[in-house]
């Protein structure tokens, strides 16, 4: 069987994959990385995101093989060593983004992405639009639109700190 | 130094504690669990709707490499394993008992649905199995499909089961028929509407999956699966599928990713990977497929219903009368029969003050997947029929849509409310929540959006939907007496450990709904510990003594009320390990957030006093108290509760494609008291989102053979971020009059309320092109038939 080698979250790893492993595969059942989930087979709903060399990628639709040397970084690698959430999860727990958790990583992993990719920042409307790779059933996603909103301030060094949901 | 903490207690919108393991990729869900020595199973479907199946042949698949072992329904049928069993039983109009077909966990002579589990498959790797079930050779003979209500009642239409005459599963009915009809006979004006509750999947993000795990040196079994009700779950698998004693069994329902109703009940492959693992010798782990999940998970609605008000002159209701058929699909689900029945037709009062009301149900076996309860259950198709009747009637009789509810709503005053059809309501106050919604959502200002509409080439509409809902389920006696073959009490304890710190023990089921926050926040507003200081425990049988688990809005109302009593009894223990104390009477001891006090005096035990002398008996009424600090309750609830409220909806539609635009949608709900204001926003925003959904986007189209055309989420439109606008939620308290926290419930209101507001906006769009009706959902490809077929004025 063929290898691959990669990083991942900054570690590197070898594993022996089939032809057909896929890249969520081979986080979750080889490396243990649980966080990044499975919600559909049709590379619809974005459960599955995960960085790739700086881009979000749907790690459903990706070979492992495809990511042979490359750098990939999933929801357990975002948070600081000492346990600091980064901007975007924290501003996911301020503004109760997240119900029952399952899209939450594809969620927080794209989001990250869009608002890395668009400095000038984006309106609310935008960030929906944006969000089209990804399905969330429980939020009715009002939230996590809002949270995103607060996020980009702070990553775009607008803020220091996520602002405050209003009561 | 003095140290201001937080207020945790009840009503503050404290953070949730579990988020931190949910945003670091740390939750528990089923699939993320790996059992040492695991096996993968992979279910074979049935391809067909309706089929014999003459012969299974496995030889080949079996000698492929890594299979442990292949299981077909001759196999289940020969290990003796029951079939899944049903929870509630309905009797029809002439008091015979509804058709129970047997439900067999692997598909023995015939399958019934696309999708019915044929093989279960157990191999040393997911992919192993899925290529040895594909090298299973199934010989079917296909017979006619059903999947409609209309065919499965056609003269000559193939029965789905034996002994099932016209596929008919019982034809049921409530209130007095003569009595209405001839309410009707006298009637100033009659409206009639004929409606489509339109079939959904619940898609919950985290697929079904299950990991069985027979210990043979004790002859323990261990489930872990997606449920949202883990004892439940146990009592049927245990008792009717593998007759085994409760006690050698365990079944843990760690993280859950939605549920939505469509967790609750038993399925098969639940009881199939724990049979199987005692049979290859190995923990054995299923994962649904999303396309699996389409066509193996419960579905929702499907009625196809005629419904009809009487009026007098004044625009009064005088009666209702209503004929449903529900589709049942091909066998019965868990709680399937009591959906169309008892969740549904004893909720057709709503919020009006209906006189008499006769409703008929007949409820039909199809081939398609088992219908049951999906976020709502009943109450959402009640709502539609209700609330678009009133719209059309509005129009009928010449009077304003908000004056026809106004004049017909239950009074505020009139509580504790009898409806004719059983149920008694408690609290409510309609015109409030109207009022406050129309003044949110500028109704007022309504016509001056319209016209800028027009300008901009957009027809706009706004609809309105006021509802009630009931659920808080529910009272034990009652819903026995109703054909429920359960109780539906809660259970909840309260271990307080020597050193202060808490853990409750809960029956109700967190997968999504932030008890381990809310919850927690209920201990910390009694026993004045903090949050933090608070852990719940759910969803496993070997950690909570009981528990009936979540669904219908019932985790406050019913499982915090069994904490609070509990919690009582840990009070009234405290008290009198306080008086041996301070030598004082129990009488004189008061308690108040954590502090014990005789009562005038400044004399006071902390909380955690008691917890060490509890614990620590060396100066303690032994005699007459035992040791310890731990405290159990069942509550069983004394009524429902009835959450209810005022939805609002705004639309554009674009003329030339007929896309409909959500633009605005205001809620403003009465869910009894507020624990958490954040996680009941979020909780509103969310059904409503579904409900939306069911109004605009999704549908679960089925062929004329049966075949699922919507299977996938690329052919089931859910809704995304970008089909929502901001949703303006907001509450209006009346209490809850018989539980202890004055609680109603949240999760299902917005799945209520919102599907008729978004109609009636729809159909109030498109008022110039004399359209009465639009069925759910209304896709751009019907409005723009309507607006290109039409010769209403706007098109001529
Ligand atoms: S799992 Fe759904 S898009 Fe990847
Ligand atoms: S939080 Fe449950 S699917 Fe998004």
């Amino acid at each position: 069987m063929p290898h691959v080698t990669l990083t991942v979250n900054g570690k590197s790893h070898t594993a022996e994959v089939e032809g057909r492993t896929l890249l969520v595969e081979l986080l979750r059942e080889t490396l243990r990385l649980t966080g990044t989930h499975i919600g559909c087979d049709t590379s619809q709903c974005g459960a599955c995101v995960v960085h790739v060399n700086g881009d979000s990628v749907k790690s459903c639709t990706t070979l492992a093989l495809a990511a042979d040397g490359a750098s990939v970084t999933t929801i357990e690698g975002l948070a600081a060593a000492d346990g600091t959430l980064h901007p975007m999860q924290e501003a996911f727990r301020e503004y109760h983004a997240l119900q029952c958790g399952f899209c939450t990583p594809g969620m927080v992993m794209s989001a990250i992405d869009l608002v890395q990719k668009n400095p000038q920042g984006l309106s609310e409307q935008e960030i929906r639009e944006g969000l089209e790779g990804n399905l969330c059933r429980c939020t009715g996603y009002h939230n996590i639109v809002k949270a995103i909103a607060a996020a980009q301030d702070v990553m775009h060094g607008k803020r220091s700190e996520i602002a405050r949901a209003a009561e | 130094m003095n140290v201001v903490t937080p207020f945790e207690g009840i009503g503050a919108s404290v953070r949730r504690k579990e988020d931190f393991r949910f945003l670091q990729g740390k939750g528990n869900y089923t699939d993320d669990l790996n059992r040492p020595g695991q096996t993968h199973a992979w279910i074979l479907r049935s391809p067909h709707a309706h089929a014999k199946i003459r012969g299974v042949d496995i030889a080949a698949a079996k000698a492929m490499p890594g299979v442990h072992g292949i299981f077909t329904g001759a196999d289940t049928e020969a290990a003796g394993l029951g079939g899944l069993p049903c929870g509630w039983q309905i009797h029809s109009k002439d008091g015979t008992p509804m058709a129970e077909p047997p439900h067999p966990v692997l598909a023995f002579e015939r399958v019934r649905h696309v999708g019915d589990p044929v093989a279960i498959v157990v191999a040393e790797t997911r992919s192993q199995a899925r290529d040895a079930a594909e090298a299973i050779i199934v010989d079917y003979e296909p017979l006619p499909a059903a999947p409609s209500l209309e065919q499965a009642q056609a003269a000559g239409a193939t029965p789905i089961h034996e002994g099932v005459a016209g596929n008919i599963c019982y034809d049921w009915h409530i209130g007095d028929k003569a009595v209405v009809d001839a309410a009707f006979a006298a009637a100033h004006r009659t409206v009639a509407l004929d409606l489509v509750n339109n079939r959904l999947v619940p898609n919950a993000m985290e697929p079904r999956a299950a990991v069985g795990e027979f210990d043979r040196f004790t002859g323990d079994y261990t489930l872990y699966t997606t449920s949202q009700n883990p004892h439940v779950i146990r009592l049927l698998m245990a008792a009717n599928v593998l007759k085994l004693p409760e006690s050698k069994v365990r079944v843990v329902a760690p993280d859950v990713g939605g549920g939505f109703g469509s967790k609750i009940y038993h399925y098969a492959e639940e009881a199939l990977v724990t049979w199987a693992s005692a049979q290859v010798g190995r923990p054995v782990k299923w994962t649904a497929d999303r396309t699996e999940a389409f066509m193996s998970d419960a579905h929702g609605r499907d009625h196809i219903s005629r419904a009809e008000f009487a009026f007098d002159k004044d625009g009064r209701i005088l009666a209702l009368r209503v004929a449903t058929q529900a589709n049942m699909g091909a066998y019965l689900s868990t709680f399937a029969p009591c959906v169309p029945t008892y969740l549904y037709a004893t909720l057709l009062a709503g919020v009006y003050t209906t006189p008499v009301i006769y409703a008929e149900v007949k409820a039909v076996f199809t081939n398609t997947v088992p219908v049951d309860a999906y976020r709502g259950a009943g109450r959402p198709e009640a709502t539609y029929l209700l609330e678009r009747l009133m719209d059309v009637a509005a129009r009928e009789l010449g009077i304003d849509r908000v004056e026809l509810r106004r004049r017909n709503f239950i009074p505020a005053d009139a509580f504790p409310y009898q409806t004719p059809v059983a149920l008694q309501y408690d609290s409510g106050d309609y015109q409030s929540t109207l009022n406050e919604c129309l003044r949110v959502a500028d109704w007022a200002g309504f016509e001056a959006r319209r016209a800028e509409a027009a300008a901009r080439g957009k027809l706009r509409g706004i609809g309105i939907s006021t509802y009630l809902e009931a659920c808080g389920i529910a009272p034990s006696a009652v819903v026995g007496s109703l054909g429920a073959r359960a109780g539906l009490y809660e259970v909840g304890t309260i271990r307080v450990h020597p050193t202060g710190s808490i853990t409750v023990l809960t029956g109700s089921h967190s997968h999504g709904q932030g008890h381990e926050t809310t919850f927690a926040q209920l201990v910390s507003d009694k026993l004045g510990v903090p949050v933090a200081q608070v852990d719940i425990v759910h969803g496993d049988t070997a950690k909570v003594p009981f528990g009936m688990g979540t669904y219908g809005s019932r985790s406050l109302a019913v499982g915090g009320s069994a904490m609070m009593k509990a919690m009582d009894k840990i009070i009234a223990k405290g008290k009198r390990i306080a008086a041996h104390l301070m030598e004082a009477s129990v009488e004189d001891i008061e308690f108040d957030r954590g502090t014990f006090r005789v009562a005038g005096t400044d004399r006071t035990k902390a909380l955690v006093d008691i917890s060490v002398a509890a614990y620590v008996p060396h100066n303690y009424p032994i005699e007459e108290l035992e040791p310890g600090l731990e405290e159990t309750a069942f509550y069983d609830p004394k009524n429902f509760t009835y959450p209810g409220g005022c939805h609002i909806a705004e639309v554009e539609i674009d003329r030339e494609t007929g896309k409909v635009d959500l633009v605005n949608f205001t809620a403003v709900d009465d869910v009894g008291r507020v624990i958490n204001p954040m996680i009941v926003e979020g909780q509103v925003q969310g059904g409503v989102a579904q409900g939306v959904g069911q109004a605009l986007l999704e549908s679960c189209i089925y062929d004329a053979d049966g075949q699922l055309v919507s299977g996938s989420m690329m052919d089931y439109t859910m809704p995304r971020a970008d089909d929502l606008p901001p949703v303006g939620v907001a509450t209006h308290t009346t209490l809850c009059t018989h539980n202890p926290l004055g609680v109603k419930g949240c999760g299902e209101v917005g799945a209520i309320g919102s599907p008729p507001a978004v109609i009636n906006a729809v159909v109030d769009a498109l008022r110039d092109f004399d359209v009465r009706h639009i069925e759910m959902p209304a896709t751009a490809a019907k409005i723009w038939q309507i607006i290109n077929g039409s010769h209403g004025k706007a098109a001529a």
